[in-house]
């Protein structure tokens, strides 16, 4: 027989990792309420937000609770939590062995050097000009743009405290890099360069994982992460508006 | 043309792949996923269907190859979807939204933004349908057994 408070320990942080690394909501509930199944624990449940995730193991016994403070998306952590939640059900996993996996998973470096990342952001800018009818004058600067607000984002994070101010100044830097180019008479059409470019930035995921989640009647991380995509939206748009009032 | 759009897709796509640090492996199965997506929305638009019923149309279709995929490297589907969609999400409309709005020109704004929220509402629509059909036809299975 497993020790309740270990099979507690191991959901919540099963949920910790899940949650923080862009899971969906309905997935990080079902994946901890079918860990405690497994072990016999049918009456466990599990509320999961964006912010926080509650979780008791039986009607009776004390809610847990944990706090989520930071958001991003991995998901090779996605997928190796989820092994570890194959193994723990088809009974391959003691709970002692799981709970160390899990912690080696969520500790783990990520599997792209920041070099990498940044040529993917530089050449995404550019393909998404060419995919928004941009042409190929448009490509280059595009790409010198969106590298360069990617950059700015990853340092500038670590920075500030608050997200929004990092991805604000990104913008900022985005929209100045795009116009001076422009003006410099590299490039076309500036509109296209400057779409391109922000992409990397904009909350995509979040904005169609709010509208899901809030169809799957997830209300309160609906609304939650569309508050994310909005303000996330609003700062990039303000750094480019405030360059289109400058250029 | 088409061949450009697809292959710059393909390229955004996995590239969204590495940003989001999906699995070394799955990399260019995202872009694959992406490119159809895009290639099938892009048509639709060019046969003058709506962008909304067409960019429905993609994510189903995107969500229906991110399941089948998951189910063969038995992964999150999510891994496959996340990267697949993101050529489809509003970038664009979002961004001349944006635009309308520092220009003061407020009621070309609220009809870009609306634009932009009926997108992204049929994409979520679309992943939400393929779900519901892959739910249904596991129920179908299990009663199928269940009868014999």
């Amino acid at each position: 027989m497993e020790r309740t408070e270990d099979l507690i320990e191991l959901c919540l942080l099963m949920g910790k990792i899940m949650q923080q690394n862009g899971a969906e909501t309905y997935r990080v509930e079902d994946t901890m309420t079918r860990i405690a199944q497994s072990f016999g624990r049918d009456e466990a449940q599990s509320y999961v937000t964006p912010t926080g995730i509650l979780f008791t193991i039986s009607p009776g016994a004390p809610a847990k609770l944990v706090r989520v403070s930071a958001r991003e998306t991995n998901l090779e952590k996605v997928k190796l939590a989820n092994n570890v939640s194959r193994n723990i059900t088809s009974g391959e996993m003691s709970t002692h062995v799981a709970y160390k996996e899990l912690r080696k998973i969520e500790t783990s470096p990520t599997d792209y050097t920041i070099l990498m990342q940044i040529i993917a952001a530089t050449l995404a800018s550019g393909f998404f000009t060419l995919m928004f009818q941009g042409s190929w004058y448009d490509f280059l600067p595009a790409c010198i743009a969106g590298g360069l607000g990617f950059i700015a984002l990853m340092n500038f994070i670590r920075l500030f405290e608050i997200k929004f101010v990092a991805e604000f100044v990104a913008s900022l830097l985005i929209g100045f890099t795009a116009f001076s180019l422009f003006s410099l008479g590299i490039g076309k059409e500036v509109d296209k360069i400057v779409v391109g470019s922000i992409m990397p930035l904009v909350p995509g995921l979040l904005i169609t994982n709010a509208v899901r989640d809030l169809m799957a009647g997830h209300l309160i991380s609906g609304l939650a992460k569309g508050a994310e995509a909005f303000l996330t939206a609003f700062a990039i748009g303000a750094g480019i508006a405030v360059m289109f009032a400058l250029f | 043309m088409l061949i450009e759009y697809a292959i710059a897709s393909f390229f955004a796509s996995a590239a969204f792949g590495i940003i989001y640090q999906a699995p070394r492996n799955t990399i260019i199965k995202c872009g694959l996923v992406g490119m159809i997506g895009w290639v099938i929305y892009i048509s639709l638009v060019w046969e003058e269907v709506d962008s909304v019923p067409a960019t429905l149309i993609a994510s189903f279709v995107i969500a229906v190859v991110s399941q089948v995929l998951a189910r063969i490297y038995k992964t999150p589907m999510i891994i496959f979807s996340v990267p697949g969609i993101i050529p489809l999400v509003p970038g664009s409309l979002a961004y001349d939204a944006m635009r309308s709005f520092v220009q003061n020109d407020y009621s070309v704004a609220i009809s870009i933004a609306a634009k932009a929220f009926m997108i992204s509402g049929a994409i979520a629509f679309g992943l939400v349908f393929s779900e519901v059909l892959n739910q249904i036809m596991k129920k179908m299975r299990q009663t199928k057994a269940q009868v014999r």
